[in-house]
């Protein structure tokens, strides 16, 4: 491949490597990619600087949520004492 | 106008962790918040009889888990009334100094307001988590908020994980938009 395709990427993949880097799964070369588009293209950049936000808010509402094991035991639970009525 | 019903079968996957997010906050104890929010379940399929559908089914969930967590206070108070009471400077005998400078509020805690508004977003969050289809908020959650592999989320609901990172995708923008309009 050429370098040149190797060193441009497009908005989608620039997007997925930006998704990526929000859960800390981006690798070293992806970030330099994702780095370059964003230095020119405004769409990237509007993108990865909400999806930071998103990362930001969502660390600092200390948001939690039940483990899915545990739902599902709920739920049985709740089917059972439905079914009582 | 009595317009909205109650669906009790799908009460945990629509309420579950909004319920959750609302006693965690005020409880601090994920076992005790879990037994909260199950006991709302069945005391709300208890009394389904008295839901006029005047409020939102999550609305009247949310009034009986009120009630649920006051009592829970009202037990374990009962409880500490029973037991000796000391007050003493300082409980923690290993510390060295023995002056009051070591009670001084740490200034860089958390205050009060901060943690009600962070509540708020928390909310916020749930409730536009809420607005996504089932699934796309199932696996957003296993991803960002249970903090799950992609390989674990991917074995357990048989998907890829390209098709995993495009639902990603799709709910993270989802919530971007979601919260522009209701949070900033």
């Amino acid at each position: 491949m050429n370098t040149k395709y190797k060193f441009f990427i497009s908005c989608e993949e620039a997007k997925h490597i930006c998704d990526k880097t929000q859960y800390g799964e981006a690798s070293f070369w992806e970030k330099v990619k994702l780095n370059v588009r964003l230095s020119w293209c405004r769409f990237t950049r509007a993108y990865s600087s909400d999806n930071n936000k998103l990362t930001k808010l969502l660390k600092k509402s200390n948001i939690d949520a039940i483990e899915q094991d545990k739902k599902d035991e709920m739920h049985r639970k709740l089917q059972e004492e439905m079914s009582k009525y | 106008m009595p317009n909205n019903q109650l669906d009790p079968n799908k009460w945990i996957t629509r309420y579950a962790d909004y319920l959750f997010n609302y006693t965690i906050v005020r409880v601090k104890d994920r076992e005790t918040a879990e037994d909260l929010v199950q006991e709302t379940f069945f005391a709300g399929l208890k009394s389904m009889a008295n839901f006029k559908g005047e409020a939102s089914e999550r609305t009247w969930l949310i009034s009986i888990l009120k009630r649920k967590i006051i009592d829970y206070y009202r037990k374990i108070n009962s409880k500490k009334g029973q037991a000796e009471v000391r007050i003493n400077y300082n409980s923690d005998t290993e510390s060295e100094g023995d002056w009051l400078e070591e009670r001084v509020a740490d200034g860089y805690d958390k205050n009060a307001e901060d943690q009600i508004q962070n509540e708020e977003l928390g909310l916020a969050i749930e409730d536009c988590i809420d607005k996504l289809p089932e699934k796309q908020a199932k696996i957003f959650k296993m991803k960002t908020i249970l903090g799950y592999d992609t390989e674990t989320i991917c074995n357990e609901l048989n998907i890829t994980a390209s098709n995993l990172w495009v639902i990603i995708h799709r709910a993270r923008t989802a919530l971007s938009g979601c919260l522009e309009q209701n949070w900033y």
